[in-house]
């Protein structure tokens, strides 16, 4: 894609830029706390593809939907979801964003239409159809955008899922994340396609693919298969390539792939193609690291807020088993 | 008073709840063109139209995810199961989505969804389609267990399934569709955690539920006629419990019997056993008895099914070893 040319699209690209840099800041940070002991569990980290959710997320309006995976941190910081609340969710505090019932894999807000981070593999995307049924159901005119691994393209929900929104044209956009690994798995030693994209041809659904290095691309191909599934066209199934410059896991050094695959893609980090592009046009680079600190600082505030929150009473622990009637 | 089949019955529960809520569809294989595998949706198709009765292609952990997505977002969808033997390729999505998002979301999305369908043993199905899947689904915390065994509990709490807040699975019995009994006229509900005297009793109680009750309520017959006094209690709701009502039972006859279709290994009836010594241990005057399905896959021969699976004969048997 271009550089941006007119002030409008630099600033377009600038807030883009921003929410990625937050959510690289808020991840560094996390792992930082990991490290420490602070969070527990799993921690799975969304380094290096902050353009697909960010550029695809920035393609929806406030009512659509987003369902996520167990790697959901990006997601939910790109929707909005707040900083503190999702930093307290992971030290496990009442403050958090599902009051410490959930931590990293399972953030929830019902407030920005944001679904849940689910953790079983593909699970979540029959529920990300369900939810896109409930909007054709009453023609609410909603769009739900659901984010997937390419190891879940492999799993009998995602096309249970996938057949269902095409025979009963879903408003649903389905964005496999393509980092080319399942944990320690190479694609190539799992799909059977190259392209994850392709197999949208078995459904007679509509298909897209492209490389997730550019923040507004990501966006302007995202927007098409949003529009698509709101005229009422059905689902779309793309494959956007991205990269993650960490293990699959905090616990995972990431020993099956090399120094030098991680360097070529390091080179194609997001967040230096959008800086570099921001610098063409013109802007200065002490705005954008004036921009940096003061996310620094929001991340830090967010570290300080979980680190000083209470953990949840212990009487919470049966709370929400069961839905009250009323 | 009306009588209806069980069939029948669940079908003026899911239409008059239907009737009153735009929110609720039914959903699953041939419950629409079809009217039901085993015609619990007779005419609802013709009265609510394809929108709310929605037939799918056979894919179990597809469309119980479609119900719990939409149930996130506030629709209540009722799912059928062909019968609860497929309900195992959707186990995933029943366990860990329905069951726990309202307590991962902190309470964020409660999923008012009801599962429901054929279960239990019998008609020789063999292994793969005759088995009972109570026990299974109690494990799990976030659901709730129905198992009726007349066509009045049938409806009663399949209306208060449908209106709860939280996934239900209800559990009908296939050889009972056709049963009848009679069912009040106009609209009641019966609550969740209730069990029912279907017999009183003095001197043994026995406890069951579901298609089991075919066995328990003769044989409980034939023993009065020895002289033996047995109560049948019916648990109805395997989750919420009724403790109160099995311990109060049990304190008035000081002896149990557990009587369940399913197995015996980690099976229901084990938890009730539990319970009942450890709220009534001093109240009991022999130990607490337990009749299951036998511990194997369920035979095809028509003599080897019969003899996996309680009987008339078994619990009469058992019944008098006890009250000797
Ligand atoms: C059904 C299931 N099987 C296995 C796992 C363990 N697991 C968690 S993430 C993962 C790899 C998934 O890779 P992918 O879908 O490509 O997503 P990515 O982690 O690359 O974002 C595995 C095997 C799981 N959570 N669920």
């Amino acid at each position: 894609m271009s550089q941006p040319k007119t002030k409008k699209e630099t600033e377009d690209l600038l807030e883009l830029y921003r929410q990625m840099l937050l959510i690289r800041r808020f991840e560094e940070a996390s792992a930082k706390a990991y490290s420490m002991g602070k969070i527990g569990g799993f921690c799975h980290l969304y380094i290096g593809q902050e353009a697909v959710g960010v550029g695809a997320i920035s393609a929806l309006e406030q009512k659509d939907y987003i369902v996520s995976t167990y790697r959901d941190h990006g997601h939910a910081l790109a929707r909005g979801l707040e900083p503190k609340a999702l930093m307290a969710e992971l030290f496990g505090k009442k403050t958090g964003i599902v009051s410490g019932n959930g931590g990293s894999m399972h953030f929830f807000d019902k407030s920005k239409n944001f679904m849940g981070g689910h953790g079983i593999v593909g699970g979540h995307i029959s529920l990300a159809a369900g939810i896109a049924y409930a909007s054709k159901y009453r023609g609410d005119g909603a769009v739900t955008l659901c984010f997937f691994g390419e190891g879940a393209a492999n799993i009998g929900s995602f096309h249970e899922g996938m057949n269902l929104a095409a025979i009963w044209k879903l408003p649903l956009v389905m964005i496999c994340e393509n980092n080319h690994y399942a944990m320690g798995t190479p694609e190539y030693r799992a799909l059977s396609v190259k392209d994850v994209s392709v197999r949208a041809v078995a459904y007679d659904i509509a298909r897209d693919h492209i490389e997730g290095d550019e923040v507004r691309k990501v966006r302007e191909h995202v927007r098409v298969a949003v529009e698509r599934a709101r005229r009422g066209e059905g689902p779309t199934l793309m494959e956007i390539s991205t990269y993650r410059f960490r293990g699959h896991s905090m616990s995972d050094p990431a020993k099956y792939r090399t120094k030098e695959e991680l360097e070529k893609y390091k080179q194609g980090d997001p967040l230096i193609k959008a800086e570099k592009d921001l610098l063409a046009a013109g802007w200065a680079q002490e705005e954008l690291t004036k921009m940096d600190e003061i996310i620094l600082k929001t991340v830090e505030e967010s570290v300080d807020f979980a680190e000083k929150s209470e953990e949840p009473p212990l009487g919470w622990l049966y709370k929400h088993v069961y839905a009250e009637n009323v | 008073m009306a009588v209806l089949t069980y069939r029948e019955a669940l079908n003026r529960a899911m239409t008059e709840e239907m009737e009153k809520d735009p929110n609720i569809f039914l959903m699953g294989e041939e419950v629409g063109h079809y009217e039901g595998a085993y015609k619990v949706s007779q005419g609802m198709l013709a009265k609510f139209g394809e929108r709310r009765v929605i037939d799918t292609p056979i894919s179990e952990n597809g469309f119980a995810g479609v119900g719990i997505g939409a149930a996130m977002v506030g629709l209540r969808p009722i799912i059928e199961f062909m019968t609860w033997n497929f309900s195992l390729v959707a186990i995933d999505q029943i366990i860990n989505s329905a069951a726990k998002m309202n307590y991962m979301s902190a309470g964020q999305f409660p999923i008012p969804i009801v599962f429901r369908g054929a279960g239990g043993a019998g008609g020789r199905l063999a292994a793969q389609h005759s088995q009972s899947f109570e026990s299974w689904y109690a494990h799990i915390p976030g659901l709730k267990v129905l198992a009726p065994y007349t066509p009045s509990d049938a409806y009663g709490l399949l209306k208060t399934s449908i209106r709860d807040n939280n996934p239900t699975i209800f559990i009908e019995s296939e050889v009972l569709y056709g049963s009848k009994g009679e069912v009040p006229e106009g609209e009641f509900l019966i609550p969740m955690g209730k069990s029912d005297i279907k017999r009183e009793g003095t001197q043994l109680t026995i406890i069951s539920w579901s298609r089991a009750l075919m066995y328990v309520l003769p044989a409980a017959e034939k023993l009065a006629k020895e002289g033996i006094s047995v109560e049948v209690l019916d648990l109805r709701s395997i989750r919420p419990l009724d403790e109160e009502g099995i311990l109060a039972s049990v304190r008035k006859t000081n002896k149990a019997l557990i009587v369940e279709e399913g197995w015996n290994v980690a099976g229901f009836g084990a938890q009730v056993a539990y319970l009942i010594q450890k709220e009534a241990f001093d109240y009991l005057d022999s130990p607490i008895e337990r009749i299951t399905q036998e511990d194997v896959p369920m035979p095809y021969a028509a003599n080897l099914e019969k003899s996996s699976l309680p009987s008339e004969e078994k619990i009469i048997k058992k019944v008098r070893e006890m009250i000797k």
